[in-house]
């Protein structure tokens, strides 16, 4: 197990969520829409330029911006 | 009927509100406004079986934050207004997500039943939800529905009417958000209650809550009641925060949301939900995003959607609108027959019918273009635009959605700003809305362009299509640039957070469409329509008085009945027919019009408008303008196309139809004040300048406040000037 930032995780790599590093009103959305530790989540896909990133969690599709997935740390497989 | 239960409709965006909503209320609904902001509650009525209750659907929400104006209103609604019950609906293919809000629901204690939606697509999905199951562990009735059939939708009214009438108390329930805070909550609560703080209008275990998540808008309603209490928790609070910091790393707010998730996935996991799919399996909606996210598939097939709204808006409202304005000249004939002369009539034909008419005629392009949005918003696709636009849209401070409201208001030449204004309403942050709506009026709209076609024609007669293109880009160009400029000064802040669902494709429902499209062109007529007539009648008394004096009027009088005497009286009696003129008929005719030509414009110079645009050219030197140019841009306040038939006029050409300005092209063409710098200039400020007050009206209306329309008045008109006296006098200096 490897504890990386979720802007450098690949396409249809997954993971599980372990922190989520902001607070305020970015935090707060995060957390709104499921993005919290111990949540299980897979990259869907990246924009045309390759920002926002899109990612399922728990059966709902969701984007972020790179800045915004720089708070997100998440636990992956050792390739 | 003041008896009647109130049920208030709340869920996540996406999860079948509005479609639930309609299906309840058919048509006997309307959209009302929140005094002060800009989100819209609808209210309608439900019956059945003799009892009748009301139904207000409040704004779709992810939760009960203090952080955008749809979470405040649906919070306050709830403690102000105290529906009987609230019907939450929930994604039954998307539980865990959408019972997040559910549990702040339960958390605020407010009697709810919930409506299981989508259970069909979720079967095709190979989830299964044990309803009952469910009910029991969250201790709340839940009816699975299906919206968009209505099936199940009776028994869910049944449910929710029979649960309001039990439970009229609100009764927090209380979840569990680890041993620390657990322990400060109960000591939160005892102060609140003990000092009966705000308990009035909120549960002291809500109370305690919001101060534990440090929400600001529940904070100052404490400050406000009274300011000792609030010290005393927010101190409580200080203390534990810390002893969060230093033992977890972590914040109270975070710890709550975590609890909340962790609440949520303890029910779901106690044989709630079944899963008989793979879960990874592509479902159909990812399959189609594939193709339409396609790195380079993805933005092709975007611009031909686009286009094709655009296409569709633009295309096939043109023959309505051509009824329309046929309808509006021929009422303006009848007048113009009927109605003795004077005053009366010269203001029911230029400022009334005229001015009902210029509003009713972008109903139509209203009407097209809201059914083209509400097909894209509803199918899901919108939500792909934002995604793939946002990178490029975000360098300027906007976002991802800002570019459907920048392609109506003619980002593709000839589309309109006041449907590209209302267009604004599908983003969600709202310092990037103002910034869209502030610059889309930057674009060439279908009524600049005859104006654009006449200087262009007339001093750049070679590679017109060039040109025109040319402007294109600049007005994007421009409007990204000044909406840049405006998010770092008076709309400065951080980017609102994109985290934004991409909710599965489907089908929209024809009954929502067309609700949709109805409601949004019925607020047009109403709150724009009663502007525009009143400052359409202004504008008609500004280039009317005051009049010419009566000497000067007698003078012109004298010069036609001169010419009249001059002439044999049988070339006199062949002017009355209406054809086959003699060519020394035709000569005196003409003679006769240049005189009624002269006559307008002394009219014109003498008005108000006139003397402003004189008054003007100590300023409008500097773009080069001269005072029958400042009259014209004038009266484009109007409308834009009014600046080519007021140029006409000041030029002494007549009123000029805006379709055949050849002649008035050929004029200015020979005029010696005029060259091609002083024609970029006006091109130029043309594009730029205040938007016509429709646009103001709308803008006034969507930003719900006026001094927004001032401001856009002020700033596109202080911005264009500037540009304008660039071009001038650095063109006029090198060339």
């Amino acid at each position: 197990m490897a504890r990386i930032l979720l802007r450098k995780m690949a396409k249809n790599q997954t993971g599980t969520i372990a922190a989520v590093k902001v607070g305020g009103e970015l935090g707060q959305r995060i957390r709104d829409m499921g993005l919290v530790p111990g949540t299980d989540i897979s990259i869907q896909g990246r924009a045309p330029l390759n920002d926002p990133v899109a990612l399922r969690v728990m059966g709902g599709t969701l984007s972020l911006r790179n800045n915004e997935a720089d708070f997100i740390e998440v636990e992956v497989d050792d390739e | 009927m003041s008896n009647d239960i109130t049920i208030a409709l709340a869920g996540n965006p996406n999860a079948g509100k509005t479609t639930l909503f309609n299906a309840l209320t058919g048509s006997r609904q309307h959209v009302g406004n929140y005094p002060g902001v800009t989100v819209e509650t609808k209210e309608g009525f439900y019956a059945k079986d003799g009892r009748r209750c009301r139904l207000v659907d409040l704004p779709g929400i992810y939760s009960l934050s203090p952080y955008s104006e749809e979470e405040v209103v649906a919070r306050d609604y709830l403690v102000n207004e105290r529906p009987g019950v609230i019907i939450n609906i929930v994604d039954a293919s998307n539980l865990e997500r959408n019972l997040y809000l559910s549990c702040q629901f339960m958390e605020m204690g407010v009697p709810m039943v919930i409506a299981l939606n989508m259970v069909d697509v979720a079967k095709k999905r190979g989830i299964v939800i044990d309803h009952e199951r469910l009910s029991e562990l969250i201790g709340q009735p839940v009816c699975p529905i299906v919206a968009r059939s209505g099936q199940g939708i009776e028994q869910l009214m049944a449910t929710a009417m029979a649960h309001a009438m039990e439970h009229g108390k609100w009764r927090p329930a209380k979840i569990s958000y680890g041993d620390d805070l657990d322990a400060v909550m109960i000591d939160l609560t005892k102060i609140i209650e003990d000092k009966h703080f705000l308990t009035k209008d909120y549960p002291a275990r809500w109370t305690a809550l919001k101060y534990l998540e440090k929400d600001d808008r529940h904070l100052s309603i404490g400050d406000a009641a009274d300011v000792e209490v609030s010290r005393q928790l927010v101190e409580k609070v200080e203390e534990v925060a810390k002893h969060l910091e230093q033992t977890m790393g972590t914040e109270p707010d975070a710890m709550i949301a975590d609890h909340r998730y962790g609440f949520i996935k303890s029910i779901a996991k106690q044989n709630v939900v079944q899963r008989s799919v793979d879960q990874d399996r592509l479902y159909t909606s990812d399959r189609i995003d594939r193709v339409l996210t396609n790195r380079f598939a993805g933005p092709l097939i975007m611009l031909l959607i686009l286009w094709g709204l655009y296409d569709f808006t633009f295309t096939y409202s043109a023959l309505p609108v051509a009824w329309g304005e046929a309808f509006f000249s021929w009422l303006g004939n009848l007048a113009e027959l009927y109605v003795p002369d004077g005053y009366f009539k010269s203001m029911l034909i230029s400022g009334v019918i005229d001015g009902i008419g210029g509003v009713l005629g972008f109903v139509p392009i209203i009407m097209f273009m809201f059914f083209g949005i509400a097909l894209l918003e509803d199918s899901g696709y919108l939500a792909r635009v934002a995604f793939m636009m946002d990178r490029i849209f975000r360098i300027f401070g906007l976002h991802g959605s800002s570019v459907m409201a920048y392609i109506i208001s003619g980002g593709i030449a000839g589309g309109c700003a006041v449907p590209g204004v209302m267009a604004t309403r599908t983003l969600r942050s709202p310092k990037e809305r103002m910034a869209t709506m502030l610059t889309v009026p930057f674009m060439n709209c279908g009524a600049k362009l005859p104006v654009l076609a006449l200087l262009v024609g007339a001093f750049f007669t070679k590679n017109q299509a060039r040109y025109m293109f040319l402007f294109t880009l600049l007005a994007w160009l421009t409007a990204l640039v000044a909406a840049k400029i405006l998010r770092m000064t008076v709309l400065r802040g951080e980017p609102t957070p994109f985290v934004l669902e991409l909710p599965p494709y489907r089908f929209p429902t024809f009954q929502g469409l067309l609700i949709h499209t109805w409601e949004k062109t019925w607020q047009y007529i109403k709150k724009a329509g009663t502007v525009i007539l009143g400052i359409s009648i202004l504008l008609w008394a500004m280039m009317t008085f005051p009049v010419l004096p009566a000497g000067e009027r007698q003078h012109f009088e004298e010069q036609r009945q001169q010419l009249m005497a001059q002439s044999a009286p049988a070339l006199v009696a062949e002017l009355q027919q209406e054809d086959a003129l003699s060519p020394a008929a035709l000569r005196l005719r003409q003679e006769l019009l240049t005189l009624d030509g002269a006559e307008a414009e002394a009219g014109l110079r003498h008005s108000l408008a006139g003397r402003i645009g004189m008054g003007l050219e100590k300023l409008s030197w500097l773009p080069g303008f001269d005072w029958q140019t400042n009259i014209a841009l004038v009266g484009g306040f109007a409308a834009k196309e009014v600046i080519i038939s007021t140029l006409g006029t000041s030029y002494s050409l007549g009123a000029v139809d805006p379709e055949e300005s050849d002649s008035l092209g050929a004029v200015l063409a020979k005029d010696p004040r005029w060259d091609r710098v002083k024609a970029m200039s006006v091109i130029i400020f043309v594009m730029f300048y205040a938007p016509c007050f429709v646009t103001v009206a709308c803008i006034i209306k969507e930003s719900g406040s006026w001094k927004w329309g001032v401001f856009s008045m002020a700033f596109n008109t202080s911005f264009a000037f500037l540009l304008s006296t660039l071009v001038y006098q650095l063109g006029s200096r090198l060339l």
